[in-house]
């Protein structure tokens, strides 16, 4: 676990660094593209260490709630269906960049 | 007689709120020592972002009017307090340590910090952290690093920097931060602070600033065990707001905190004292437990085999979980926007670039990467599995153990930039904390020596789920055999 840099072998490439960055809406620079190449790699060439493990028989695991015993739990405490009030609208509208006071502004959506 | 000046002297919060009742304080004067104290020492340490003088003074002087008026104090009676920038107090600025939440006044208080609020504590401003809590010290502020009151050249820890920071420099009595992957016991180790680490459930998180929801918690950093006792106890609870919150009863973790230790089954497991482990806080913790052997403590030793998969697990997991959250970032409903933007999308995307900063867009690349197509079961559904086999370990060892005892950090508080260019060896740093995030279950990191520099050590005692009053207990009696 100490000896960080493990010569793994991922397969990370600039075309996944730019596809990956298109889904998550960010913009990199030419700067940032080879540096975040690099950072990927090392950081998922350590991940690859979870390989070591056969976990066929093991249930993914999302949320505590599903090892806690009972009597603690902390599922089954929905809030009762019921309409209550809600953050009041020029107040939540106030903290926008850009709104005509019912809804908030965007530019474009579709391109002509 | 003796006993109770001792008990004072281990809690700040009660000798302030002791103080206010019997008039030898007001909650003015210890508001306005700690106003003094950020405006001589904020400008070199950086720990707070947003200071509210006069919002302080008038809660304090709400509190003075109730002594004067011989009325019951509330528990945190005029105790100045200072919140992580991730926190939401309604017309506060709430940054994340971000630009992209730069002039960010919520519209609404977290229940956590509203909890604190209707117990009399006083605040006097939002401290400094990590960039949407991501880092392990405090550099990845878009308004700069913190520094170690302890020593000047080196960093407070992170994320929670200037919770832990402001605390030990004497800026706030205590502080809430929140602790994803050892945000709260790390930064508190390396600050000399008492960081506690509440179980996943135990504390609405509603009004926290998401970073990963299945392992962001809400928790206070203090001077003395005592008072994380007296704020867990505050703070706990059921919501409504946060559907995650637990309905288990909080108990009385101050008594629970003073019960002895005789008996008590403290595992010391074998994983976390390897490769990689400084040996000046090696010997450190070994001095502790030998220390709560002699106070009547059975210490065993217990293994948690899968330890060394730990931090490639919560790298997956937290990234994705990240990617996801921060997508609400976008220019749209609050935050930054980049200008002159043509069309919806290409607004989303330089607002987002502007914005965020370097380590929480390789957080938010990683997270999309281990989420996309063809790579979820490798990555993502994988890392799901390991978090059940670490989870797992712990389940397996609380059945022998009532409590464990770790080093909270490989070690004592690094240099400002030493690992700034480094990601993975940044990473490292959170070796010791990561699991219990991962497995849901409580610790508490605290002071229990110093290396030779005279830099702070925690030992971090870890609980099963819903085990505060038991790790509080055993942090209560290190603080007490130290005092020796």
């Amino acid at each position: 676990m100490s000896e960080a840099a493990k010569d793994v072998k991922v397969d990370v490439s600039l075309a996944d660094v730019r596809r990956v960055a298109e889904l998550a809406n960010l913009e990199l620079n030419s700067d940032e593209e080879p540096r975040m190449l690099h950072d990927l790699a090392a950081i998922l060439g350590h991940v690859a260490e979870l390989n070591e493990l056969d976990t066929s028989s093991v249930e993914p695991m999302a949320q505590v709630s599903s090892v806690l015993k009972a009597g603690v739990s902390i599922q089954g405490v929905l809030r009762p269906d019921v309409v209550v009030p809600s953050l009041d609208r020029a107040t939540v509208l106030a903290a926008s960049p850009e709104n005509d006071g019912v809804y908030f502004k965007v530019p474009k959506v579709i391109e002509r | 007689m003796a006993i109770e000046i001792t008990e004072r002297a281990s809690s700040s919060i009660e000798a302030i709120r002791e103080g206010i009742a019997s008039g030898s304080h007001s909650a003015v004067e210890r508001t306005k020592s700690c106003l003094a104290a950020i405006e001589a020492r904020n400008v070199e340490i950086n720990a707070y972002l947003a200071v509210d003088a006069e919002g302080a003074l008038a809660q304090a002087r709400d509190i003075d009017g109730l002594a004067a008026d011989r009325r019951p104090l509330p528990p945190l009676a005029g105790v100045p307090m200072g919140l992580k920038d991730v926190l939401c107090l309604e017309g506060m600025q709430a940054t994340a340590g971000s630009k992209i939440l730069e002039g960010y006044r919520p519209p609404y208080t977290a229940t956590a910090v509203q909890r604190l609020r209707d117990a009399g504590a006083v605040f006097l401003g939002k401290v400094n952290c990590d960039e949407f809590a991501m880092g392990s010290s405090n550099e990845n502020s878009a308004y700069g690093p913190v520094r170690n009151p302890r020593a000047l050249d080196r960093v407070p820890g992170g994320s929670s920097g200037g919770s832990a920071a402001a605390v030990a420099a004497g800026m706030a009595a205590a502080t809430l931060g929140s602790d994803t992957g050892g945000s709260i016991r790390q930064p508190a180790s390396f600050c000399g602070v008492v960081g506690l680490l509440p179980t996943y459930g135990r504390v609405s998180r509603y009004g926290l600033i998401a970073f990963a929801s299945s392992l962001d918690r809400i928790g206070p950093l203090t001077s003395t065990v005592r008072d994380a006792a007296t704020i867990l106890g505050v703070i706990a609870g059921h919501d409504p707001l946060d559907a995650t919150s637990s309905t288990a009863p909080v108990p009385d973790y101050l008594s629970e905190a003073e019960r002895p230790i005789a008996g008590l089954r403290i595992g010391v497991p074998a994983e976390y004292f390897g490769d990689g482990l400084d040996p000046e806080v090696r010997s450190a913790i070994e001095q502790t437990i030998e220390r709560l052997r002699t106070a009547g403590a059975v210490i065993k030793p217990v293994s948690l085999p899968h330890t060394r998969y730990a931090i490639p697990t919560y790298y997956v997991l937290a990234t994705a979980e990240a990617s996801s959250n921060l997508a609400r970032f976008d220019g749209v409903r609050y935050g930054y926007r980049a200008k002159s933007s043509d069309t919806l999308s290409a607004m989303y995307r330089r607002s987002r670039d502007a914005g965020f900063g370097v380590e929480v867009k390789r957080r938010i690349l990683l997270g999309t990467y281990v989420l996309s197509a063809g790579y979820y079961d490798a990555y993502y559904l994988k890392a799901q599995k390991v978090r059940r086999l670490l989870t797992q370990d712990f389940l397996t060892a609380f059945e022998e153990v009532d409590a464990m005892i770790t080093p909270a950090a490989p070690t004592p508080a690094f240099k400002l930039g030493e690992k700034a260019d480094d990601p993975m060896a940044m990473y490292l740093a959170d070796i010791y904390t990561v699991t219990a995030n991962l497995a849901g279950i409580c610790g508490v990191s605290v002071p229990c020596g110093e290396s030779p520099e005279g830099l702070p050590i925690g030992a971090q005692i870890l609980g099963p789920h819903f085990g505060e009053g038991t790790i509080l207990r055993v942090g209560r009696a290190i603080e007490r055999t130290k005092l020796k």
